[in-house]
């Protein structure tokens, strides 16, 4: 059996991290055999000849003091930073990138990709592209860590957190749960699988489904969002068209980022932040959605916003045409 | 000097041998004695649940034990281990023998206190044990919510009340300290003619009193959850669980530092004695603890770098980590620069002393791979910060408790230990930790999460390695039980000063009389002055 | 106690205990003992009053609007019986000074009496809460004025959490007080030896300041808010 020393290098970001960690060992070895040469040659120079031995004592020398606060804190200060600008790159994703939803259960990862496809436990992505995935949990903290792309990120309920990653080489690689998660944590594993772009294409067509904005449409009209949320504001609760990406104004003064989890947070607890000029009507969702369905819902009013512009008849066409059966109910 | 035959003399240890005398004592010393055997006690048990977890990790399927159990195993390692045998060990046993009798006092403080401490100590473990017979406890020593409050069906409340009590035994330990050092010092005994392992353990009495009340909230509110759902770390009530991660961690970092100051205090007075010169650059030394103290309350969100905390949060406490590292590094160039032109003896506990200098410049080297950010991200929760983490507090806090407790040995009982069985066992304990612990920072760096029952097979070669090492290591702390009780007994008498020392405890005869002086010393010299060590060789 | 240290051969008092060289000396260290001690209640409650001020942060007006709920006029009762406590506490140590053992025995009784009124207050006040459904736990939660019961819920919960802590450690202190009034009409304590009196005069105040921060986070902060 082969023995493993070194993970496979398989993000964008892990040449990075590897290089920092070359640097780390690097002064680590320095200074570890700086220590034990120096121990070990003055344990034998100055080693104990008779019992009545008494040395002359050396006094502190200033200099060396400073010397070695001084140097020492120099070379981390070049670690802080280094470790700082790979951070930085790692939680900004690049606007381009496609977007999947994790939601962590126990024991359990269930992946989704915006063209609707669901996976349990495993994760297919296009190699080259850049992918950022928005995670939540249903219970408890988990963490989704791929050592292979040296990423890693909590997955906490109640809130989205997110991470990138770009895979440059194609192949099958480990995904661990990292935070504890109870019984069976160490059965919370996976594998995701990097591919060429055209056979991620011809796995993403092998199952048809809908897409997540589809099946957000859907839960918008079977759960009667769309009998207050009008598009053209008309309603008694306020217009979701451009909504995504826009700041509102909230009743009660301030204003938010409407980012998913804003939305998010509308859906399970809209009396938290409400609207200006709105009444706190809307009922709580929680407990009658599934973090899954958030997502739909999430990536539906989000279609509501993109490119409106371009495309007002097909964007107000789509969220009528959603709307109407449940306004004839 | 008296030079009187053991049993002749009164001392500490003959003034009475009921059981009354032991549990009612107000004495000092005979308190440190019943705490050392306390945490030997809690050391061996944990340390038996480290020895099934390696068990377990020998093969890649959960085979040995169920993932329940296993699970169970290792938060009642974590438990054990840190509140109840790395946070007392050195300080309650060493600190509260030598450091009334360093500054020249009769006793700490407050006997009465100090005796309740250990009761304490005592109650908070038989919580732990309960809940350990009853069925044991799966959250992790961390208790992460809302694993620990809402789903976990096992006995969280009784280990978390357990830690509470037991936080109240060191908090008592560490106030007792700093009033003694403030308060008693003999005449003459200076700030700055303090041994270092006293200004070690009054910087952690200051982390003490003020970092362990927030674990005792913490726990409370975690008891209150489970209890009474209040929703505090709840996310169903728009509770944070992160919250939890953040006051659990402003202690439990500093927590780390009440674990190993003691112990580097320790390793300055071995440093000095064996090589019979002062430390070099004695306030600096002695300054960096302090520092180090009152740093590491400032650095607990390194542990929460990938929690979903802002980045902006991650980049502060990144920087601040690394200002940690300096006064760490400070010590550790200050005890190799001791070693140069001293007079070096190869007795044991100078062995461990080196085998503390090398393993702790690993442990915190490898401490700078864990606060540079990027570097974090990969490697958190994996075996790697396991290894670091071992590094420190067994490497680290264990070898200065066992060097320390050679070294004292002889004045705490009046025997030595034979020498040879002891430089065995010390090999065994280097050699054993390091195959124990090296391979980990390899197996965390592929990416072996912590806390897997199982794992993948291509991990199974590196933990075999591990679990051979756990078994050498292991040898390495029973042999120094054996010998050490067969000491008690059959050791050569040790006399007043055996290791040509120059602290007041050396000044007294072994054992040391109840109060210690049969009259209070006058201090007029610096520490670790040998000149006096001098006289006493060309004398003796 | 005394007859153990006599049995070791060595004169200990109360005043001067063996491990100490003078009165003097062991007096130092008891207060600094006891200021030590205060510190670590500050970082005890200190956790509280930092998930506190973290959730009151999250949601303002749930905050504002159970803190409008609570009873102010009880509060501020309760408040000046506790400042009122505070004043017989420093009467009392003012007596022990004197070596008035009869003083001592009056304002400590005093004071204890306050310490009962505000113990008794606060139960009302507690039982008050339960009839409303304001206490979390129960089945019936309900905050009236907010759809947001859950943030209501962690306001209450912290109520009870620091009110209660706060509470324990009034019940520590009177409990305190009663063995200081037992061992004064014993007679143990005096113009030169009144230590105990003195540092637990401290402990006293500190739980009196602990509710001076208490009255206003949780019953008056968020009154100008709109409701």
């Amino acid at each position: 059996m082969q023995i493993p020393l070194f993970p496979e290098q398989a993000s964008s970001i892990s040449v990075e991290v590897d290089r920092l960690l070359y640097f780390l060992v690097a002064v680590s070895v320095f200074f570890t055999l700086l220590i034990f040469l120096a121990i070990f040659y003055f344990a034998v120079r100055y080693r104990r000849r008779s019992e009545s031995e008494l040395p002359s004592a050396v006094h502190t020398g200033l200099t060396l003091e400073i010397l070695w606060t001084v140097i020492p804190f120099g070379i981390t200060m070049i670690m802080f930073a280094w470790g700082a600008s790979i951070f930085f790159t790692e939680s900004r994703p690049p606007d381009d990138a496609m977007q999947i939803y994790v939601v962590g259960k126990q024991r359990m990862w269930k992946l989704q990709h915006m063209e609707g496809n669901r996976e349990i436990n495993e994760l297919h992505i296009p190699v080259g592209r850049s992918v950022k995935l928005t995670m939540t949990s249903e219970d408890v903290i988990h963490s989704f860590f791929v050592p292979a792309f040296r990423t890693k990120q909590d997955v906490v309920p109640g809130r989205y957190t997110t991470t990138w990653f770009k895979a440059t080489k194609p192949g099958k690689y480990h995904l661990f749960c990292a935070e504890y998660c109870g019984t069976n944590h160490s059965a919370m594993i996976g594998w995701v699988y990097a591919m060429e772009p055209q056979d991620y294409q011809q796995w993403l067509s092998g199952t048809p489904k809908g897409t997540l904005t589809e099946a957000g449409a859907q839960l918008f009209t079977d759960l009667a969002c769309v009998n207050c949320h009008h598009t053209d504001g008309s309603g008694r609760c306020p217009s979701l068209v451009n909504v995504y990406g826009s700041t509102v104004r909230l009743a009660g003064g301030g204003t938010v980022k409407a980012d998913e989890a804003y939305i998010r947070e509308s859906i399970l607890n809209p009396a938290t932040k409400v609207v200006e000029g709105y009444q706190p009507l809307m009922p709580t969702f929680q407990g009658q959605v599934t973090e899954e369905q958030v997502v739909d819902l999430i990536e539906y009013v989000k279609s509501l916003a993109q490119k409106p512009a371009e495309q007002p008849n097909q964007t107000r066409g789509q969220a009528q045409g959603a709307g109407s059966p449940a306004a004839r109910k | 000097m008296s030079t009187a035959v053991l049993t002749e003399r009164e001392h500490y240890l003959n003034n009475g041998y009921s059981l009354k005398s032991w549990l009612l004592t107000k004495d000092h010393k005979r308190i440190a004695v019943l705490y050392f055997i306390t945490i030997s006690v809690f050391f061996l048990i944990g340390g038996i649940f480290a020895s099934l977890i390696r068990a377990e990790l020998a093969t890649p399927a959960g085979d040995l034990v169920s993932s329940e159990t296993y699970n169970k195993l290792f938060t009642m390692h974590g438990v054990i281990m840190v509140f109840f045998f790395l946070i007392p060990s050195v300080p309650a046993t060493m600190g509260n023998f030598f450091l009334p009798m360093m500054i020249g006092a009769r006793d700490l403080a407050f006997p009465r206190i100090n005796l309740l401490s250990w009761y304490l100590l005592i109650v908070g473990g038989a919580f732990a044990i309960f809940a350990m017979v009853a069925g044991g406890v799966d959250t992790g020593w961390t208790f992460y919510t809302p694993y620990s409050t809402t789903y976990s069906n096992t006995y969280v409340i009784a280990t978390a009340l357990g830690i509470f009590v037991a936080g109240f035994s060191s908090i008592l330990t560490g106030l007792n300290f700093i009033v003694t050092v403030h308060r008693m010092r003999a005449p003459g005994m200076t700030w700055f003619r303090m041994p270092l392992f006293v200004w070690s353990n009054y910087a952690t009495g200051v982390i003490q009193v003020l970092g362990t009340p927030v674990i005792a909230v913490t726990l409370v509110l975690v008891f209150c959850e489970r209890v009474f759902h209040i929703g505090i770390f709840d996310p169903q009530l728009g509770g944070d669980p992160v919250l939890f991660q953040h006051l659990f961690w402003f202690y439990s970092h500093p927590a780390v530092y009440i674990m190993v100051l003691p112990g580097m205090g320790v390793i300055s007075e071995l440093v000095s004695t064996f090589a019979r010169k002062p430390v070099f650059g004695y306030p600096f030394v002695a300054f960096a603890s302090v520092g180090i103290a009152v740093i590491g309350f400032l650095v607990w969100g390194h542990h929460l770098f990938v929690s979903g905390q802002s980045v902006y949060a991650g980049l502060v406490f990144s920087f601040l980590s690394y200002f940690v590292a300096i006064p760490s590094a400070i010590k550790v160039f200050n005890w190799t620069a001791t070693l140069y032109k001293g007079s070096i003896s190869y007795a044991t506990p100078m062995l461990y002393a080196f085998g503390f200098i090398g393993l702790f410049t690993i442990g915190g080297l490898t401490g700078l791979f864990v606060a540079a950010l990027g570097m974090d991200v990969h490697v958190t929760d994996t075996y790697f910060v396991i290894a670091h983490f071992h590094y420190v507090m067994v490497g680290g806090t264990v070898m200065a408790y066992m060097g320390g407790l050679h070294y004292w040995w002889p004045k705490m009982t009046g025997r030595m230990y034979p020498e040879g069985w002891a430089k065995l066992s010390a090999l065994f304990v280097f050699t054993g930790f390091n195959l124990t612990f090296f391979p980990q920072f390899i197996l965390g760096y592929l990416g072996m999460p912590r806390r897997y029952h199982a794992y993948p097979a291509e991990f199974q070669v590196l933990h075999v390695a591990s679990s051979l090492g756990a078994t050498v290591l292991a040898l390495g702390y029973v042999m120094p039980a054996i010998y050490l009780a067969w000491s008690l007994k059959y050791g050569p008498v040790a006399g007043a000063n055996p290791w040509g020392a120059s602290g007041l405890e050396w000044q007294t005869p072994s054992p040391p009389p109840t109060h210690n002086f049969e009259e209070i010393p006058v201090v007029t010299q610096e520490a670790y002055d040998y000149s006096r060590v001098r006289e006493e060789i060309e004398v003796g | 106690m005394a007859s153990e240290a006599h049995a070791h051969g060595q004169a200990e008092t109360l005043a001067l205990r063996e491990q100490f060289d003078t009165a003097d000396q062991q007096k130092d260290a008891s207060t600094l003992g006891m200021w030590i001690f205060l510190i670590t209640e500050v970082m005890f409650f200190g956790g509280m009053f930092a998930a506190y001020t973290i959730y009151r942060a999250t949601y303002p007006t749930v905050f504002a609007i159970a803190s409008t709920s609570l009873n102010v006029t009880v509060g501020a009762i309760n408040t000046c019986v506790l400042l009122l406590s505070s004043f017989t506490m420093v009467m009392a140590v003012r007596a022990g000074q004197l070596g008035q053992r009869r003083l001592i025995v009056i304002f400590l009784i005093l004071t204890l009496l306050f310490g009962f009124t505000f113990l008794g207050v606060k139960a009302y006040e507690w039982t008050e809460k339960y009839e409303e459904h304001h206490m979390p736990g129960q089945a019936a939660f309900h905050l009236e004025g907010t759809p947001l019961q859950g943030p209501a819920k962690l306001f209450f919960s912290l109520y009870f959490a620091m009110t209660g802590l706060h509470a324990l450690h009034m019940v520590v202190g009177v409990g305190i007080l009663t063995w200081l009034i037992l061992e004064t009409r014993k007679g143990q304590y005096s113009a030169e030896y009144f230590t105990p009196i003195d540092i637990s005069g401290l402990y006293w105040h500190f739980v009196d300041i602990i509710w001076i921060f208490l009255f206003p986070l949780l019953y008056l902060i968020d009154r100008h808010l709109p409701k």
